[in-house]
């Protein structure tokens, strides 16, 4: 009787040891490639990454040196379009889906925007190159910011719903009681508790479209000048690291390391910037 | 005034008195006639007729599920923001139908104020800014009328003394009490004529309950206060008229004394006592 609870005893803690062990190495394979990638862009890339690399244009095949000055810029001109057209329509609609509607058209409206979220990117540049491109006759700042708020506009309008959804009934309840009318209970009370959250999605969209290269090919389709109307063609970072990346020449890869380090780097710096602003004060319960 | 929309249903005044058997009726806040409330196809309220005296404190007792809480919430158009809720019947404030085409619903809880079960200041604000909030965000900019309108809120809430120097500080900082006491400060602040309160007091250590009580005994020298409780022995410390309510219907209504002493009805008295809920 002894001798056998003994043995079971034994027996347990290997097991107990096994599965913590296999967690433990699952772990560490889910972390794995992330540390990979990073290593990887900072050995290729890191050398390339300079002053210039920041403040000069494109060189010329062959010739030194040399920037993508007028990618990033163009990303981030890109990233003001897209931003201009998913946040509102991403945020109101989520409003929407939170406030108003019916249980019918909500549970519609949430299975349309999931199947959105699930769209192939390049989708969404093969339908703005169809309706814009064409229709203009041209690529344009314009297109590669519309494809972009069009990846925005489920992701934002999702994390705001589920956002407000989580602000207690009763602080809706106590603004109405007071005779405070529905739309400025939902302005002032609702989306001023649930703002972190909501900012938090608007960021993660934003860091989630700043690294597509798919719908860009042929909408933005990439430039290797200053853009100088929004009519007109624009670099974007992704763009330009892809257009490196594939071409035979030994500079323009350590351009395209170097643009897709500091690419890396700077989703990580916004989701950095989100877990900051999710951490904040305990008083804002979402 | 600062509430030109008031203008739509005038204040009416009503000589006080206070409740004794057998003497003239007292002047009356509310008169509900016949009013039947369905969630769905479920029937909450059903044909309850009651008149809420002015000026005095009324509560509503009864077992959980009785439909004492859709009942208070009918008297300020609350219970319409829960979906697919139908109502009969009227209900009259001081002689008004809250329920006529023309009125808006943000105007009657303008006049009727609600405090909860569950305080709720507003976690963003600061404890002055929760105050103040319901003249805010109905319009008012003038800051001298507004601060002036924060202490007096809070003086009546009985708060002030403890909160003065912290007005700053947010409004979740405070006590279990003490948030009660701010979201009666809140209500206050837009000068309602009537003020309901649902259980306000269940979430409370009996410390708090009873400043809570001390504050609505004080409270209805001005204000008509109708209350939804729980707790039998509040509804008998605090409340002048009581009105038992069971399975969504109003079983028997009358003065707290008589309610509690000589209940009319077998089951009012049964509830009273303990048989049952």
């Amino acid at each position: 009787m002894h001798l056998e609870r003994a043995h079971h005893h034994t027996w347990r803690k290997i097991k107990s040891a096994l599965a913590s062990g296999i967690a433990f190495a699952s772990a560490l394979l889910v972390i794995a490639p992330m540390g990979l990638v990073f290593f990887y862009l900072v050995v290729n890339g890191a050398s390339s990454v300079n002053w210039d690399f920041f403040t000069k244009l494109p060189a010329p095949v062959g010739a030194v040196g040399g920037g993508m000055a007028n990618a990033i810029v163009g990303s981030l001109e890109l990233l003001a379009l897209a931003g201009a057209i998913g946040i509102p329509i991403g945020v109101l609609g989520g409003v929407y889906l939170a406030e108003y509607g019916s249980a019918r058209l909500n549970s519609v409206l949430r299975f349309l925007a999931d199947v959105l979220n699930g769209v192939p990117s390049i989708t969404w540049g093969v339908v703005v190159y169809g309706l814009v491109v064409l229709r203009f006759k041209g690529f344009s700042a314009y297109a590669g910011g519309l494809a972009l708020g069009l990846i925005m506009i489920p992701l934002i309008l999702r994390t705001t719903e589920e956002i407000i959804l989580l602000v207690p009934n009763g602080y809706r309840e106590a603004a109405l009681a007071l005779g405070v009318s529905r739309w400025k209970t939902i302005v002032h009370i609702v989306l001023k508790t649930a703002s972190k959250g909501i900012i938090t999605g608007i960021l993660l969209a934003l860091a989630r479209v700043g690294g597509e290269t798919a719908p860009l090919l042929f909408t933005a389709f990439g430039n290797h000048f200053w853009n100088h109307s929004l009519s007109q063609p624009i670099a974007a970072l992704p763009l330009q690291v892809f257009t490196y990346a594939i071409s035979p020449y030994d500079d323009w890869h350590r351009q395209a390391w170097a643009g897709a380090l500091v690419l890396v780097t700077g989703v990580f710096c916004v989701n950095v910037l989100v877990r900051i602003l999710t951490r904040g004060r305990g008083a804002s319960v979402v | 005034m600062t509430t030109p929309e008031r203008g739509v249903m005038e204040r009416v005044e009503q000589p006080t008195e206070t409740p004794s058997n057998g003497e003239p009726a007292p002047a009356l806040t509310f008169q509900a006639k016949n009013v039947s409330i369905w969630y769905g196809e479920k029937r909450a309220i059903d044909n309850v007729t009651l008149d809420v005296a002015s000026k005095a404190v009324t509560a509503i007792i009864g077992p959980s599920g009785c439909g004492k809480s859709t009942f208070l919430r009918a008297l300020n158009r609350m219970h319409e923001l829960t979906p697919k809720t139908r109502m009969e019947g009227t209900v009259l404030l001081h002689g008004e139908d809250l329920y006529s085409g023309t009125v808006d619903p943000a105007i009657v809880r303008r006049r009727v104020g609600m405090i909860f079960q569950k305080s709720n200041p507003f976690p963003t604000m600061t404890i002055g800014e929760n105050v103040i909030v319901g003249l805010r965000l109905n319009g008012v900019r003038n800051q001298k009328f507004l601060n002036e309108r924060l202490e007096k809120s809070l003086r009546m809430a009985a708060l002030w003394d403890e909160v003065k120097d912290d007005l700053h500080k947010p409004g979740t900082s405070l006590s279990g009490g003490q948030q009660q006491r701010l979201c009666i400060a809140r209500a206050l602040a837009v000068e309602p004529e009537v003020i309901l309160m649902d259980e306000p007091c269940s979430a409370l250590d009996p410390i708090a309950t009873a400043k809570i009580e001390e504050l609505i005994y004080e409270l209805k020298a001005r204000y008509t206060i109708v209350t939804v409780t729980h707790n039998m022995q509040q509804a008998g410390r605090i409340s002048d008229y009581t009105a038992f309510f069971y399975l969504g219907r109003l079983i028997e209504f009358g003065p707290t004394t008589k309610i509690f002493t000589n209940p009319t009805e077998k089951q009012t008295e049964d509830y009273i006592t303990g048989r049952f809920g």
